[in-house]
């Protein structure tokens, strides 16, 4: 075919595949458009993936080809087995594999330009390749820890040591040095192996002092960031589709990443540099008893609810590792049965992720309609009979409200404490992940129904059943 | 690249991120997840990135090639991966039955 018609052909399906994506993204912000929408966006992918092949010479397609359809077979075996509870960490590790990937693509393009004797390379080019591995390279290593965290194969906990802000300090800078010295001197491989290496070092080192409840803001980040590489790498390319889609998803992570931290009343600087909740673990410990709680079994707390006529019901990541969403989907429905309202109220950092509880309960086959956002349920919590926290501490601490020295004070928390009688399934008194103590255990109209949330609910289930 | 491009693919970033701004801003919660593993396979565009580097023929710049390939698998991952996975979620979000 002739050249300039292909390439016209080509630089047209990018934009369609340009404005298919930005479609796309538009109907996933709504729930009746979502699916249609992530439809749209992966005919844009195919779209751009297919007129990028019409670019190669035949002679290579095998390789490409073979490639793709195991790239595709794994990834779809691996995207259909995992399971809903799992969805945090698969979505970090396959955003760590969009890092790696711009990484390879960058220093791939860094190669071939270094050794051929026929290309200078040009000033914009050396930056973009830096800029592209450096993200790149933190976007995989950091997913790859927060995909370690989130599956338990490493400790959650934030980790971390003396000087270990300085010693990031000192990375980074040298990391500047080399990149400058890189981008003056392109055809010096070995400033490129230390940008690299820096960069996959301080992914690491970036994301382990985060601690577990400070996810949703990391995996934000990340995804934004694997944006922002794609965008880069598009730079180094000299293709609009990619800047495009990148810039897309650098605005949504970053989007996401600001709602998560405005519903933990906290800065982004403050998450990144980590060790929450550390210095007041050890002061909060020692005051443990002050909290005089009072028990409930299972059987007077299923009378409890029996007698109500309106329950709200709060998760938390508890409810997610105790896999108790169905069993609670369960009694949702046995209480509605018996002409009680039912609902759910989400906090937007309940959970592991953006979103995590309404994914887990959707699994569970609770309609999303019940599933209630904290503005417009807080108003609620006064005139509700029952309220029913499970597994979730932090974001019903009433110190959030009350109490100044509180390290949570300030954060946007549900009113659980407002209902007639609250009852809150937990597997023990331990403190939540900030490490303080939730005065609400306390409170007169608090019960603690103590057990594994599945095994408790469940008991609650059948005496409700035989009522 | 000439600094003409340059300026061309600055605009393209800028507009595309203002409109990237624009179109999430008011996302409901309910949606943040299937938006964020939605998006994470959109940025498995890097696969196009990916094609071209894998590029070059046989003897000609191995290195470059065999890490196009490598990204190439990743990038697949990331792109198939990611929207099986978004699909498998949206499906399970419905409203009363």
């Amino acid at each position: 075919m002739n050249q300039q018609l292909l390439t016209i052909i080509i630089q047209l399906s990018y934009l369609v595949a340009s404005v298919l994506f930005i479609i796309g993204i538009k109907m996933l912000g709504k729930t009746h458009t979502a699916r249609r929408g992530n439809i749209y966006s992966a005919v844009a992918m195919f779209i751009a993936i297919v007129a990028t092949l019409l670019v190669r010479d035949v002679l290579s397609y095998t390789e490409i080809f073979v490639t793709i359809l195991v790239g595709s077979a794994v990834g779809t075996y691996v995207a259909k087995k995992v399971e809903m509870t799992q969805m945090p960490e698969m979505v970090a590790l396959f955003n760590g594999f969009g890092g790696i990937s711009s990484v390879l693509v960058a220093t791939s393009e860094y190669w071939r330009m270094a050794h051929d004797a026929n290309i200078a390379m040009p000033l914009v080019t050396g930056i973009t390749v830096v800029l592209s591995v450096i993200i790149g390279a933190v976007t995989f290593t950091g997913s790859m820890v927060a995909y370690g965290k989130l599956s338990g194969k490493v400790n959650g906990n934030a980790i971390t040591f003396s000087g270990q802000h300085a010693f990031n300090a000192i990375l980074f800078l040298a990391m500047l040095v080399a990149s400058i010295f890189l981008v003056l001197d392109p055809n010096n491989d070995i400033y490129m192996y230390v940008v690299l290496a820096i960069g996959l070092l301080l992914g690491i080192l970036t994301v382990i002092p985060i601690g577990g409840a400070d996810m949703p803001v990391v995996i934000s980040l990340l995804n934004s960031y694997s944006g922002v590489a794609a965008c880069f790498t598009g730079f180094v390319l000299n293709n609009q589709v990619l800047i495009i889609s990148g810039a897309l998803v650098g605005a949504s992570g970053i989007i996401l990443t600001q709602i998560m931290c405005k519903a933990m009343n906290r800065s982004l600087v403050s998450v990144l540099l980590g060790g929450f909740g550390q210095g007041t673990t050890a002061a909060a410990g020692g005051s443990a008893s002050d909290i005089q709680v009072k028990e409930v079994g299972v059987e007077e707390a299923a009378m409890i609810f029996d007698s109500a006529s309106s329950v709200i019901i709060v998760p938390g990541y508890g409810m997610a590792v105790a896999q108790a969403q169905h069993i609670v989907r369960e009694m949702t429905e046995l209480l509605e049965k018996k002409n009680i309202t039912v609902k759910f109220a989400i906090h937007p950092v309940a959970g592991r992720m953006p979103g995590h509880m309404n994914v887990l309960l959707a699994e569970a086959n609770v309609p999303y309609d019940k599933l209630i956002e904290m503005e417009n349920i807080n108003d609620e919590f006064s005139n509700t009979d029952v309220c029913l926290i499970i597994g979730a501490n932090d974001v019903v601490n009433p110190a959030a409200r009350t109490n100044p020295a509180s390290p949570i004070y300030g954060m946007p928390i549900l009113n659980a404490d407002k209902a007639r009688t609250v009852i809150i399934s937990k597997r023990s008194m331990a403190s939540g992940y900030a490490g303080i103590e939730n005065e609400l255990f306390g409170y007169p109209n608090a019960l603690m129904l103590f057990g594994d949330a599945k095994a408790t609910i469940t008991k609650v289930v059948g005496e409700l059943k035989e009522m | 690249m000439s600094i003409e491009n340059l300026i061309v693919l600055l605009y393209v970033l800028v507009l595309a991120s203002y409109v990237g701004f624009e179109l999430i801003a008011k996302v409901p919660p309910t949606l943040h997840t299937p938006l964020m593993s939605g998006s994470n396979a959109i940025s498995g565009i890097t696969i196009v990135g990916a094609i071209i580097c894998s590029g070059p023929l046989p003897g000609e710049f191995p290195l470059s090639k065999i890490l196009g390939i490598i990204a190439l698998f990743f990038a697949t991952l990331n792109v198939v991966g990611g929207y099986v996975v978004t699909d498998r979620m949206l499906q399970m979000f419905k409203k009363k039955k």
